[in-house]
C-alpha cells in the first residue's frame, strides 16, 4: 500500500462533514416546506380565502431564504468529490456519475425554472399555473435527493456493477439493480420524510411563538393544523422505512448494525439498548479484550434479534464475532478477508504488470475478473487488502480498524430514534388540541413545540452521522477504503480550504438566522413583498 | 436505440452534449457579467435594485447550468472529472468559493438585519462576476493548453506542481481567454439590461458601456482564436493512441470539419451582429442574436479540443497522460443509460423557454421595485 498522509486523509473527512453537515441543516427544510407551501396554496387556490394566500406567502418567503443557503451550500458537495476525493470518483464514476448527471437535467432545472415562477409570478401568470409551479418545485426539490441518495445507497450497499481491470474502476451493468436497490429505496424514503418531519417541526414551532405571542393567530392555527397531519404520515413512514433501513443494515454493513447498539459480543435473542450510557468512550482502537461498558442501559428483551431478522431468536453478531469471525455462524474473519482482498488486489497489480510482457498469464488474470466464484471469495473483499501487512501482528490490529467510532455510532443513533418519537407523539398532542380549538390554553405545548425546533435539526443531523460516520472505514463498503479514495494533494491545502468553508458557511448561517428571525418577527404582513 | 451505437458515436454524442452545456453556462453567464456592472450603471437605489432583479430572476439558471455541466462531465469523462477537480484544486475552489457567495447575495441583499449588510453582498455578486467568469475561462483554455498531471495504470491522478491549478494563471494564452470571457460577459449582460429594463436611463448608459466593453471583448477574442490557430495541439495518433505534438492542428481541425468552421463563423458574426443592432439601431433584441452567437461560437471551441483525434485535456507533464473523450469517458452501458435520459433534455428547454417568457412578458420598471405583490430581492 501506497503512503498515504494521515492528515490529508482526517482533514479531508472533516471538510466533507463539515460541508455536508452545513448543507443537510438547509436541505431538509426545503423538502418539506415546499410541500407544506403547496398543500397550503392549494387550499387557497380551491377556497379563493385570501387569508390562505396570506398564509402561504408568508411560508413561502422563509421557504426563499432557506433555500437560498441550501443552494449556496451544496454546489461545493458535487464538486468536493472530484477535488477532495480524486480515485474516489474515478473508481465509482461510471456509477456515480449517471444518478449526478440525471439529477441534473430531470431535477436541478425542474426546481429553480419553477421556483422563479413560484416567486415572481404571482401577478404574471394565472393562479392554476401558480399552483402548478409551487408543486413541480416541490417535486423537483424531492426527485432532486433522489439521485444523491440512490447513489449513497450504492456506497453502503455497492450492486449493479462489475469491476473491470482494464480501467480499474467498477462499472455499472444493469442500471435497475443500482435504482432499486432496497437500500436506495428505504434510504430515499428514509430521508425524504425526515425532512417532512423537520419542517413541520419547524412550521408548527414558529406557529406556537405566534400564539404565546397572541399574533396571527388564525395563520398560526391554519398552519398547525396542515403541518400536524403532514407530520403524522411523515413521522409513521418514517418509522417503518426507518425500520427497513435497519434491516438493511443489518444485512449489509453487520459492523456498523453492532456499532448502532455497542454490541461487541454476539447475541441470540439479543435485547434492544432503548436507552444507554456508556462509561468510557471508546475513541483508542478496539482490541479483542475490549468490552461494552455501559454505565447505565434499558433494554427492550429480544427486540434487537427482531429488528434485525424479523425473528426474536436470531442471532445478532457483536462486532467481536464480526472482527475475530465465528465459525459456529459462519462469520469470516477480517484477517481472512484482509488475505483474501489483498490477493484480489495483487492480481490487479499483476494484470497490469504482465500486460506487456507476459500475454498468457495477463488473459488467464483477466478471465479470474470475471469468474464469479473468484469474484466471490476474492474480489468482493478487494478493499480490506489494503490492510495487509506481512507481519501478523500488525495485520491483527488493523483487522479492527474496519469498526467505526462506535459511542459516536451509538448516541447518533440513539438521540434520533428517541427524539423520533417525540416529534410524533408532539404532532398527536398539536392535532388534537388544535382541532379541539383550545391549543393556544396550553403554554407547555407551545413552549415544547417552540423548542422541538432545534432538537428536529439535532435528530436529522445523527441520521447522517449514523450512516456516514458507522460505515466508516469505508467509502464503498468493502471495496474502498476512505483512505485510499482521497486525492493526493497536501493537507496544508485542505486546511486552508475547510477553515474557508467554515468561516464563510457559520458567517452566512448566522446571518441567515438574522434574516429569518427577523422575518417571522414581522410576521405576514410585509417585509420584502 | 442507443443501443446500436458505437462506443466512440456515445463518447462522441456525449461530447457534443457537454459542449452544449458549457456554450450555455457561457451565454447565462450574462448574470456574472452584469452583477460586475451595477454599480457602473445603476447610479441610484432604485436603479440598482432595478438591476439585480432583472439578474436575480435569471441567476438559478446559470447556476444550475454549472452544477449540470459539472454532473454531466463526472457521468461521461469521469477522468477528467477525477484528474481536473483533484489536481486542479485551487482553482476549482475558487470557482466555486465565487458562486457560494453568489447564492445567497441576491436573497440576502436587499432583507433587514442581514449581518453584513447590503453593500457586502453587492461586493459578492461583483467577485462572483470578476472571478467566476475570468477563472472558468482560464480552466477551460487549458483544454488547449494542457496542464500539469500525471496518470498511472489505476488512472489515479497525481499533479506535478504544488500550485495546483493556479499555475494556469502564469499562462499568457489561458489569460487571453479568462479575460475574453470577463468581457464577453459584461456585453452580453448590458445586452440583458437593454432587453429586460423599461427605463431610459438605465438604457442610455448601457448602450454606452456596451460600446467601452464589446472593444476590448473583440480584440482579445481575435487574440486568442488568432493564437489557437496557429498554435501546435495535442494530437491523437488513431492507430496507436499515441500523443503527439502537431503544428496547426486546430486550423486543421477546423478544415477537417466543415460544419465546426461555419458554426464558428456564423456564431461570431451572430456575436457582433447582436452589439452593432444594439448599438446603432437601438434594437432591445441584441441579447439574442449575441446570445445565440455565443452559444454556437463556445460550442465551436469545445468541438475543436475533443474531436477529430485531439486531447481534450492534454498533460503537458506526461505527454502520454492526456486524456481523449475515448480514454476518460465512462462505460458503453453508462452512456446508453444516460442517453436515454438525454432525451429528457428538450421537454427541459421547453418548460424553461414557456417559464422564462411568462416572468419576462412585462419589462422590469421603477413601478415594480415599489410592488408588494412580488418576491423582491
Amino acid at each position: 500500500m501506497e503512503h498515504i498522509d494521515l492528515s490529508l486523509v482526517d482533514w479531508s473527512r472533516a471538510q466533507f462533514a463539515l460541508t455536508a453537515m452545513y448543507h443537510w441543516v438547509f436541505v431538509p427544510l426545503t423538502l418539506g416546506l415546499s410541500f407544506i407551501i403547496a398543500f397550503m396554496e392549494s387550499i387557497y387556490v380551491k377556497t379563493g380565502d385570501e387569508k390562505w394566500k396570506k398564509t402561504t406567502r408568508f411560508w413561502m418567503k422563509l421557504f426563499g431564504i432557506n433555500f437560498a443557503i441550501g443552494v449556496a451550500t451544496g454546489i461545493i458537495l458535487e464538486f468536493e468529490f472530484g477535488t477532495n476525493w480524486s480515485n474516489y470518483s474515478w473508481f465509482v464514476g461510471d456509477i456515480f456519475g449517471a444518478p449526478l448527471a440525471i439529477e441534473g437535467i430531470m431535477a436541478f432545472f425542474m426546481e429553480s425554472t419553477f421556483i422563479a415562477v413560484m416567486f415572481f409570478g404571482w401577478d404574471k401568470v394565472s393562479k392554476k399555473f401558480h399552483l402548478t409551479a409551487t408543486w413541480l418545485t416541490a417535486i423537483g426539490a424531492n426527485i432532486s435527493a433522489l439521485w444523491i441518495l440512490v447513489a449513497n445507497a450504492w456506497m453502503q450497499n455497492p450492486v449493479g456493477m462489475q469491476f473491470n481491470p482494464d480501467t480499474a474502476r467498477m462499472e455499472m451493468v444493469n442500471f435497475w439493480d443500482v435504482l432499486y436497490s432496497p437500500s436506495a429505496i428505504s434510504k430515499f424514503i428514509h430521508t425524504t420524510t425526515s425532512g417532512f418531519v423537520l419542517a413541520a417541526v419547524f412550521v408548527i414551532g414558529i406557529s406556537s411563538w405566534f400564539l404565546l405571542k397572541k399574533r396571527h393567530q388564525l395563520m398560526a392555527k391554519r398552519s398547525m393544523l396542515v403541518s400536524s397531519v403532514f407530520g403524522i404520515i411523515a413521522s409513521i413512514t418514517l418509522i417503518v422505512s426507518g425500520d427497513s433501513s435497519a434491516r438493511d443494515i443489518a444485512k449489509y454493513q453487520p459492523v456498523k448494525f453492532a456499532a448502532m447498539e455497542a454490541l461487541y459480543e454476539g447475541k441470540t435473542q439479543a435485547p434492544l439498548v432503548a436507552i444507554g450510557l456508556i462509561g468510557k468512550l471508546n475513541y483508542d482502537s478496539i482490541t479483542k479484550d475490549t468490552k461494552d461498558d455501559f454505565l447505565i442501559k434499558i433494554e427492550i428483551p429480544n427486540m434487537l434479534s427482531y429488528l434485525a431478522f424479523m425473528d426474536p431468536n436470531a442471532f445478532v453478531p457483536g462486532i467481536k464475532d464480526l472482527v475475530l469471525g465465528n465459525e459456529d455462524y459462519n462469520i469470516l474473519s477480517v484477517i481472512e478477508k484482509i488475505k483474501r482482498g489483498y490477493v484480489a488486489q495483487q492480481s490487479l497489480k499483476l494484470y497490469k504488470e504482465t500486460e506487456k510482457t507476459d500475454k498468457v498469464l495477463h488473459e488467464a488474470l483477466k478471465a479470474k475478473f470475471t469468474d464469479s466464484q473468484w469474484l466471490n471469495t476474492y474480489f468482493r473483499y478487494f478493499g480490506y487488502g489494503s490492510y495487509y501487512d506481512d507481519d501478523s501482528k500488525i495485520m491483527e490490529s488493523n483487522a479492527f480498524k474496519v469498526v467505526p467510532p462506535v459511542s459516536l455510532t451509538f448516541y447518533a443513533f440513539h438521540l434520533m430514534v428517541i427524539l423520533g418519537g417525540h416529534f410524533l407523539l408532539l404532532f398527536l398532542i398539536v392535532l388534537y388540541l388544535v382541532v379541539i380549538n383550545r391549543i393556544e390554553k396550553y403554554k407547555i405545548v407551545l413552549y415544547t413545540a417552540l423548542w422541538t425546533i432545534p432538537l428536529v435539526y439535532i435528530a436529522s443531523q445523527s441520521g447522517w452521522i449514523v450512516a456516514e460516520v458507522g460505515r466508516q472505514p469505508w467509502v464503498i463498503q468493502d471495496l474502498m477504503t476512505t483512505m485510499n479514495a482521497v486525492s493526493k494533494i497536501d493537507s496544508s491545502s485542505v486546511i486552508i480550504t475547510f477553515i474557508l468553508f467554515a468561516v464563510l458557511f457559520t458567517g452566512l448561517l448566522i446571518a441567515e438566522l438574522g434574516i429569518m428571525i427577523k422575518q417571522i418577527k414581522i410576521g405576514p404582513k410585509d417585509g420584502g413583498h | 436505440m442507443f443501443e446500436t451505437l458505437s462506443h466512440l458515436a456515445l463518447q462522441q454524442y456525449w461530447w457534443l452534449l457537454v459542449s452544449l452545456l458549457g456554450a450555455l453556462l457561457v451565454f447565462l453567464m450574462f448574470v456574472q457579467g452584469g452583477q460586475t456592472l451595477i454599480y457602473t450603471i445603476g447610479k441610484s437605489e432604485v436603479e440598482r435594485a432595478m438591476l439585480v432583479n432583472t439578474l436575480g430572476r435569471k441567476w438559478e439558471f446559470t447556476f444550475t447550468t454549472l452544477v449540470t455541466f459539472g454532473g454531466a462531465f463526472f457521468a461521461s469523462f469521469p477522468l477528467f472529472y477525477s484528474t481536473s477537480f483533484g489536481g486542479a484544486y485551487w482553482v476549482w475552489m475558487i470557482i466555486l468559493f465565487a458562486f457560494v457567495i453568489q447564492a445567497v447575495s441576491y436573497e440576502f441583499r436587499s432583507r433587514p438585519n442581514n449581518l453584513f449588510g447590503s453593500k457586502t453582498y453587492e461586493i459578492f455578486l461583483f467577485v462572483n462576476g470578476l472571478i467566476g467568469t475570468i477563472l472558468i475561462g482560464v480552466a477551460v483554455a487549458t483544454f488547449f493548453t494542457g496542464a500539469n498531471f500525471y496518470i498511472n495504470e489505476m488512472n489515479q491522478s497525481h499533479w506535478a506542481t504544488s500550485l495546483h491549478g493556479l499555475e494556469a494563471l502564469l499562462n499568457l494564452h489561458n489569460l487571453t481567454l479568462g479575460l475574453t470571457i470577463f468581457f464577453l460577459a459584461r456585453v452580453l449582460g448590458l445586452l440583458y439590461f437593454i432587453n429586460s429594463i423599461d427605463d431610459d436611463v438605465l438604457y442610455d448608459r448601457s448602450v454606452k458601456h456596451l460600446f467601452y466593453n464589446a472593444i476590448p471583448f473583440v480584440v482579445l477574442f481575435l487574440i486568442f482564436v488568432v493564437w489557437l490557430l496557429l498554435r501546435d495541439g495535442f494530437a491523437v495518433n488513431n492507430e496507436t493512441m499515441m500523443v503527439y505534438m502537431e503544428p496547426f492542428k486546430y486550423w486543421h481541425n477546423l478544415l477537417s470539419m466543415p460544419i465546426v468552421f461555419i458554426s464558428l463563423f456564423v456564431g461570431v458574426i451572430g456575436v457582433l451582429y447582436g452589439i452593432v443592432v444594439a448599438l446603432i439601431r437601438k434594437s432591445t433584441n441584441g441579447i439574442w442574436f449575441s446570445g445565440i452567437g455565443t452559444v454556437l461560437t463556445v460550442l465551436s471551441l469545445f468541438l475543436l479540443a475533443g474531436f477529430n483525434n485531439t486531447s481534450f485535456y492534454p498533460s503537458y507533464a506526461d505527454m502520454q497522460s492526456s486524456l481523449t473523450i475515448e480514454n476518460s469517458s465512462s462505460s458503453k452501458f453508462t452512456l446508453t443509460v444516460m442517453s436515454y435520459v438525454s432525451l429528457l433534455i428538450p421537454f427541459v428547454v421547453g418548460y424553461i423557454y414557456y417559464a422564462w417568457r411568462a416572468i419576462n412578458k412585462r419589462k422590469i420598471d421603477r413601478d415594480e421595485m415599489e410592488s408588494k405583490e412580488i418576491h423582491i430581492y
